[in-house]
């Protein structure tokens, strides 16, 4: 049966998609690299200029991590890590992995790894955290917002590194923004939900003894919002891990340099050791901000 | 206009996509449910009269959707009427623009909700000083402030405590005491003890009742409780479908009950706690017995006249004889009307 199909002319439509025409569509791909090339030559300065801050903040941070006497930077996270968790054991298992990465020569990849995700969390919190109040703000901005987001969180990586690496190059901002694209969306969606779940009884309780919006925004929402903001957060910081490896291979120094090195080589051992090593970061990230946020609830426990 | 405080004009309300458009229709009569069949809006209310004098509890009962909670929230706007007027202190709420709306909420009306509406992450003593620091007041004289009306409503030694860790009537103690510290005069309470057992509701009326004795604010009480009404109200209006139905003091209300859905309403209340004995006073000289003050409720007199052997009373005011009751009187107007009980043996 298939093969009389096949044979006869006038089923080709049924067999072979309607498809543009190969010259159409080479100049259709053309046209818009093309135009895209054009716009990157006409305003590429201008927008690596804009990031110039971010650089300047990166390289400054970087340059703390790796200028900093290693003890001092053992005694600043093990307090960090102490008073975000307030627990002994998890400062000293983290004093304990930073002492086996160091150990294991990779110190200086960890505090660069280190200043690239603390700078992409701190973008990433004071341009989603906005975003995330003004979803919830209006439903129009939501419906406009959500399939942005949804892209952003499915689109393989590869496919938005061509136009940064176009338009900014290869180097530490066009790493920054990949790592912000892919890590933002969880901060903007949990400060939308968490922000639209605050009882609206006590908004309304809020309304009727005249509070302005900001009193209602800073004094009930964001606070009652905190736990969803901060499971966020947390997302947003363990996203950002996982995308050090990528990132590298536009420049981005860390941790995920050797593992790129090992990929090509095949060697093993370089590319566990420092697999784990983000693997230990993401935890003590997890754990600790983790902890923090279930702080900020203590006034739902009941008497003790 | 002397001591009216807040006057309620011809208030109208429809929900729905385009309810100007049926604010005719509505004043000419439609049934609400003849505007919910044939143009999908909702009467909320439906000509809404009401003139609350100043320092008086007045209390506005209905049923689960009879527009008494969105009534309510049309004294401080939280709710737009679809027409009509709201005047208070001789001041149009409706020409407001936001900040004097804010004002007005900040300074002239506080609410207690029935869900209490507490701030779950601010400590008591926080949440009763909320009112305060919105106006901008510092926290140190907030919190002193707040202290004297936690103390009022009975809460001190939980100031540093978390709403969630204190029981329903607690929390609602908080709410009192948050709307009281804003010295408003006029206290909006929705359904403000709805949420609480029987004994501890008629806790918290006492409390409600003994602080306005002090404190002389206007109130608007709303309640599905008839009985609540009857022990709080000044005055009761009674809402349905989102119209007054009937308005008076608790005594009109029991001895001439607008129509039968009043009658319904009131058939299982024991009238004797309501009704004062010069409700049924007469003339009748031969009548001998003990003197009662006219505002005695019936169920003391009848404690009275029983005790003393007599068959009734006389009726006194500021120690001048004004007429006398007969046992058999006061026992009439308690019992319950023939037609209930004609029902009620039906199916017994």
């Amino acid at each position: 049966m298939a093969h009389f199909f096949i044979r006869e002319k006038k089923l080709s439509f049924f067999v072979e998609f309607p498809k543009m025409g190969r010259a159409d569509l080479r100049d259709f791909k053309k046209g818009i690299d093309e135009s895209f090339k054009d716009f990157t030559r006409e305003y590429g300065e201008a927008i690596e200029h804009f990031f110039d801050p971010l650089l300047y903040f990166l390289v400054w941070l970087e340059k703390l991590f790796l200028n900093t006497p290693w003890p001092i930077i053992m005694v600043v996270i093990a307090v960090l890590v102490y008073f975000g968790s307030r627990s002994l054991k998890l400062t000293i298992g983290a004093v304990l992995a930073f002492l086996v990465i160091g150990y294991l020569d990779m110190w200086e990849d960890t505090m660069a790894t280190l200043a690239i995700i603390s700078v992409a969390t701190i973008v990433c919190i004071s341009v989603g955290i906005p975003i995330g109040i003004l979803m919830a703000r209006s439903n129009r901005a939501q419906t406009l917002i959500t399939p942005i987001l949804d892209v952003m969180q499915t689109i393989p990586s590869f496919v938005y590194l061509i136009p940064v690496v176009m338009l900014l190059g290869i180097g530490k901002v066009p790493g920054l923004l990949a790592v912000c694209i892919y890590a933002i969306p969880p901060i903007v969606r949990l400060t939308n939900l968490g922000i639209r779940l605050v009882d609206k009884d006590v908004m309304e309780a809020s309304e009727a003894f005249g509070a302005s919006y900001s009193q209602k925004l800073l004094g009930v929402q964001i606070p009652l919002a905190l736990p969803n903001i901060f499971a966020g957060v947390n997302q947003t910081i363990m996203m950002a891990l996982s995308m050090v490896v990528i990132a590298s291979m536009i420049g981005v120094k860390g941790l995920g340099v050797p593992v790129l090195r090992a990929i090509s080589n095949q060697y093993l051992a370089l590319g566990v050791m420092n697999g784990l090593a983000i693997v230990v970061l993401a935890i003590l990230f997890d754990r600790v901000s983790q902890k923090f946020g279930k702080r900020l609830q203590a006034h739902t426990e009941s008497m003790k | 206009m002397s001591d009216t405080k807040v006057a309620i004009k011809d208030l109208y309300k429809i929900f729905g996509s385009n309810p100007s458009s049926m604010i005719d229709k509505v004043k000419n009569g439609i049934s609400k449910s003849d505007l919910l069949e044939n143009y999908g809006h909702v009467l909320g209310l439906d000509n809404v009269n009401i003139e609350v004098k100043k320092s008086q509890l007045q209390v506005i009962m209905g049923l689960s959707g009879s527009g008494k909670s969105t009534l309510i929230r049309h004294i401080n706007r939280l709710i737009e009427p679809t027409s009509g007027s709201i005047v208070v202190d001789g001041e149009d709420i409706l020409s407001m623009n936001q900040t004097e709306l804010r004002n007005f909420r900040r300074s002239k009306a506080s609410m207690v909700f029935q869900k209490f509406g507490l701030l779950p992450h601010r400590k008591i003593v926080e949440n009763v000083s909320y009112g305060l620091t919105i106006q901008g007041i510092n926290k140190k004289e907030a919190y002193e402030r707040s202290n004297q009306w936690i103390e009022s409503v009975g809460l001190n030694g939980f100031e540093n405590h978390y709403p969630a860790q204190l029981s329903g009537g607690m929390q609602q103690r908080v709410g009192l005491a948050r709307a009281l510290a804003t010295d408003a005069d006029i206290l909006l309470m929705d359904e403000a003890f709805s949420a609480l057992d029987p004994l501890i509701r008629s806790d918290m009326q006492d409390v409600l009742l003994s602080l306005q004795e002090k404190l002389h604010k206007t109130i608007i009480f709303i309640t599905h409780d008839l009985d609540e009404a009857l022990k709080l109200g000044d005055n009761i209006a009674i809402l349905r479908d989102g119209a007054v139905i009937q308005s008076g003091t608790a005594e009109d209300i029991i001895l001439h009950p607008a129509d039968d859905y009043v009658t319904d309403f009131i058939k299982d209340i024991n009238k004797a706690r309501v009704l004062k004995v010069s409700s049924v006073m007469t003339n009748e000289n031969s009548i001998k017995g003990p003197e009662i003050q006219d505002t005695v409720i019936i169920e003391d007199a009848l404690q009275t006249v029983s005790k003393s052997g007599s068959n009734g009373a006389i009726v006194v005011k500021n120690g001048k004889k004004i007429g006398t009751v007969s046992l058999t009187d006061m026992i009439m107007a308690i019992a319950r009307s023939t037609k209930n009980t004609d029902s009620d043996t039906v199916y017994r």
